[in-house]
């Protein structure tokens, strides 16, 4: 379980390692309270749509041998849940939708959250191990999205080459990143 | 027909999704390691994209402006659906090696972003077009980037050994910084060209006033 996690965390994390939400990846740190921010929604979303999808298909689409439409039915279910997060944050806990809400929206959209329920289902793995899968990958991406704003602070206050200015000088950071990501690959056999 | 040679040729250069709207680069990225896996991606992205626009643009006239999200999403997750299971049924091996990112297809924001902007205000034949050149564009930006990664991080092209035998490959191409730095390097490249285009076109322009 623990081993499951530090992968999803660090060896294959969700952004650096396996290429996925790279469009908030990019749009969303240009400073690091935002980031935080998205990070948080981004978790509470991952386990709220894994804690659906995971009883859905195995007890409405496995029975009825409609395995061939779990895209378009997670898709919905992520649209919807989202709405309905939106909404109830709005009513019961304004503090929170007030620091989370400009974010929700954009979370239907991302890869990841889909891209999570997807291997939950192809990885056979069992409720609770769906859950903390969920966890790892969206800490994994809160780390990610932390560690961009913070460089890119120092980028803001450096002199880039001119041709690498602007969107470029982010991917060369990411890469660097990834380097020393991949210093993680040895930390469980 | 130069009209819609115009709207092909925006998407294929002056719109590319990947390098112009930055768009979509998710799966950019991570299919890239080898060039039959830049290629099967593409040919299936265009394939959705084109299926959807035409949907879409079939049923404009009826598809309430305030549900559109919605039936946008299920048209598009429709399609995926389907060139999910054709790729696991004739190309077992690519979409093994492609995994989540077939998928992951009904999220990519070029499909969306064109399904939105174009498919539901323009007609049939516009979209045809407007999608073969989103498509085939997003394909090349696939292929060349492809190229690249596998040339110098296994010395083949879409598996042929092209590189003489005495070429070390190397590794950091295929992993994921490399992949983070080529795509860097082909974004700086093409504001550099599009920079060179803003000013041949300034001069242009100030050369026909001067004659004017």
């Amino acid at each position: 379980m623990i081993k499951i996690f530090i992968i999803a965390l660090l060896i294959n994390n969700i952004v650096i390692m396996r290429y996925l939400a790279l469009c908030s990846y990019v749009g969303m740190t240009s400073d690091v309270g935002q980031s935080v921010g998205m990070g948080f929604a981004v978790t509470f979303v991952t386990v709220l749509a894994t804690a659906a999808t995971w009883p859905l298909y195995h007890f409405i689409l496995v029975p009825l041998h409609l395995e061939f439409l779990k895209i378009l039915v997670f898709i919905l279910v992520i649209a919807a849940l989202v709405q309905l997060v939106e909404y109830y944050l709005k009513k019961n806990v304004p503090g929170l939708y007030a620091a989370m809400g400009i974010y929700l929206p954009l979370i239907t959209t991302n890869c990841a959250i889909l891209a999570v329920t997807f291997e939950n289902i192809s990885n056979n793995y069992s409720f609770i191990t769906s859950i903390v899968y969920a966890v790892g990958v969206s800490a994994g991406y809160l780390l990610a999205m932390v560690l961009l704003a913070g460089v890119r602070i120092r980028i803001r206050n450096s002199t880039v080459p001119k041709f690498l200015q602007g969107t470029p000088i982010l991917f060369v950071a990411t890469s660097l990143i990834a380097v020393a990501f991949m210093g993680f690959s040895g930390l469980i056999k | 027909m130069k009209r819609l040679w115009t709207l092909f040729k925006q998407g294929i250069i002056y719109e590319n999704p990947l390098l112009m709207l930055m768009i979509g680069l998710c799966s950019a990225l991570a299919v890239t390691t080898n060039v039959s896996n830049g290629i099967g991606m593409g040919l299936a992205m265009t394939f959705v994209l084109l299926c959807s626009e035409i949907i879409i643009s079939l049923f404009r006239k009826v598809i309430p402006s305030s549900i559109r999200i919605p039936i946008f999403i299920i048209v598009i997750a429709a399609f995926t659906t389907i060139i999910d299971y054709v790729m696991q049924a004739f190309f077992p091996e690519l979409s093994k090696s492609m995994g989540v990112f077939i998928p992951l297809i009904v999220v990519n924001c070029i499909i969306m972003g064109r399904v939105e902007a174009f498919a539901y205000k323009k007609g049939i034949v516009d979209c045809v077009a407007d999608s073969l050149g989103m498509g085939l564009g997003y394909t090349w930006v696939l292929v060349a980037i492809a190229a690249v990664r596998e040339l110098l991080g296994n010395g083949t092209f879409a598996g042929l050994q092209v590189m003489p035998d005495s070429f070390q490959p190397i590794l950091f191409f295929t992993l994921s910084p490399g992949g983070f730095l080529v795509f860097a390097l082909f974004i700086s490249f093409n504001i550099w060209l599009k920079g060179r285009m803003n000013k041949t076109q300034a001069r242009r322009d100030v050369a026909k006033e001067d004659a004017a």
